[in-house]
């Protein structure tokens, strides 16, 4: 049975998961990636205010293909997130809620999840063209000199994600595969 | 001498690309099929069966599988006894910019690798060129995601690795690689040669049906014992857990030194793409 999380997300609901719950997220999300984090670091390092709200919010680590007509957004799935690692901890640290994407995350990130009460959550990678239908609306609200690694604004209804990493730092990662093999003895 | 017309070539490619974006090749999706019937974990299972839903609904709405539409790869088999009428690399950059562009596919290239500027329009391609031949002339445009590309690795092994070392690098590039290539993953390896070589078999892998062997029985028999390890190591779908980590391993092998063993191993994901035309 999924959790259903209307952003904004606080550090309540966020305390509530555990790793391993499967959830549907509703409400207003923010799109960044490689060169748009390298940004959003550079804008906190020198003290000056990012393009969006960050505090109690996610960010979706999707560069999407362009919408056809009648589509919000085209194909949206998550990009792997070990290459956001070097600049999540400073969004956490100001605020950041939650992180979507796929694959392992640094100590470095877990740490500063646990410190800030965030979680990290898996989307189905390669799976573009069903979470597009999941995004109704999309706008770029930053660096449209990136293209595809823009930041979007999207708002979202009952976006299908996995708890990977909860805020005490339990990781999917770790104990799926574990469950998997004990379940074979 | 047989002539094609450079522009027959862009218009092809244009196809391809945004055919091979949007629909997954029957093998691949037959073996996705295939390891859902076989997959005993219910976490696994439920995943698989999303993946399934997503490559139906990129079919029916004529939409990208997966947002990252990776770098146009095209490999050309140009028969000796055919002339080009026109700028022929020229033809092939131009194919892919129409094809991502006019099907609405993710512009992904960077035309510097350090000062990272984007080109816009999805070139250059790479292209693998092979003469062979005769008079045919043969395109396969593979889109090379990079959420797998990156788990790739190459080694020089020595001689005296022999098969266990292989079959260890093997293992080791897929475990370090855990879910972040997108499991259900394809393993595509290249032996022997020289060190761009096995790099370049490995990735001519990826373009064998997932469901194909090795035509020597050897390296058939290697590619089911590499299937059976990888998905005994349970990562599974998306690394949540599972028995259907790899759809497939793909082994192609080359002559080599006497001092050598390059092994190389490119990885894709779930949404390996390929389609080819002839002309």
């Amino acid at each position: 049975m999924e959790k259903r999380i209307v952003m904004p997300f606080t550090a309540e609901k966020a305390k509530e998961l555990k790793a391993g719950d499967s959830v549907l997220i509703t409400g207003v999300i923010y799109t960044a990636r490689d060169a748009a984090h390298k940004r959003l670091v550079e804008l906190l390092e020198k003290g000056e205010p990012l393009p969006m709200d960050v505090k109690d919010s996610m960010i979706f680590y999707v560069g999407p293909t362009p919408a056809k007509p009648g589509q919000a957004l085209g194909s949206a799935g998550p990009t792997t997130s070990y290459r956001m690692d070097a600049y999540a901890p400073q969004l956490l640290d100001v605020g950041l809620r939650g992180m979507i994407g796929k694959g392992l995350r640094s100590p470095e990130v877990i740490d500063a999840m646990k410190r800030n009460t965030a979680v990290y959550f898996g989307a189905i990678g390669g799976a573009g063209a069903l979470l597009s239908k999941c995004i109704k609306k999309a706008e770029v609200i930053a660096y449209p000199d990136l293209g595809a690694e823009a930041i979007h604004r999207l708002e979202v209804e009952d976006f299908p994600a996995v708890v990977v990493i909860d805020s005490q730092g339990n990781n999917l990662y770790e104990t799926g595969r574990a469950e998997y093999l004990n379940g074979l003895k | 001498m047989r002539e094609i017309q450079a522009q027959q070539i862009t218009q092809t490619i244009r196809q391809l690309c945004i055919d091979a974006n949007c629909h997954l090749a029957g093998d691949v999706k037959n073996q996705i099929k295939q390891c859902r019937s076989c997959e005993t974990f219910p976490v696994a299972q439920g995943i698989l069966d999303k993946i399934i839903q997503n490559y139906e609904i990129a079919d029916e709405n004529v939409v990208p599988i997966c947002q990252d539409t990776g770098v146009a790869c095209v490999f050309l088999e140009i028969g000796q006894d055919v002339h080009v009428n026109g700028n022929l690399e020229e033809a092939v950059h131009e194919g892919v910019r129409q094809g991502y562009q006019d099907g609405y596919l993710r512009k992904s290239v960077v035309a510097d690798p350090l000062n990272r500027v984007n080109t816009k329009d999805n070139t250059p391609a790479m292209i693998y060129y092979d003469i062979v031949p005769g008079d045919g002339f043969k395109i396969t445009v593979a889109p090379k995601g990079f959420g797998s590309e990156n788990m790739s690795q190459i080694k020089m092994l020595k001689p005296s690795d022999g098969l266990q070392g292989v079959k260890d690098f093997i293992l080791k590039v897929v475990k370090e690689a855990g879910p972040n290539p997108c499991p259900p993953i394809v393993v595509g390896v290249g032996i022997g040669g020289t060190f761009d070589k096995a790099a370049t078999m490995a990735k001519r892998a990826l373009l064998r049906p997932v469901d194909s062997h090795n035509p020597n029985p050897f390296y058939a028999q290697l590619e089911d014992e590499m299937l059976e390890k990888v998905n005994a190591l349970g990562i599974g779908p998306q690394g949540f857990g599972g028995k259907t980590t790899a759809l497939g391993v793909n082994i192609e092998y080359f002559p080599t030194h006497i001092a050598g063993l390059p092994c190389a191993v490119n990885i894709n994901c779930h949404v390996t793409r390929h389609k080819s035309a002839e002309l």
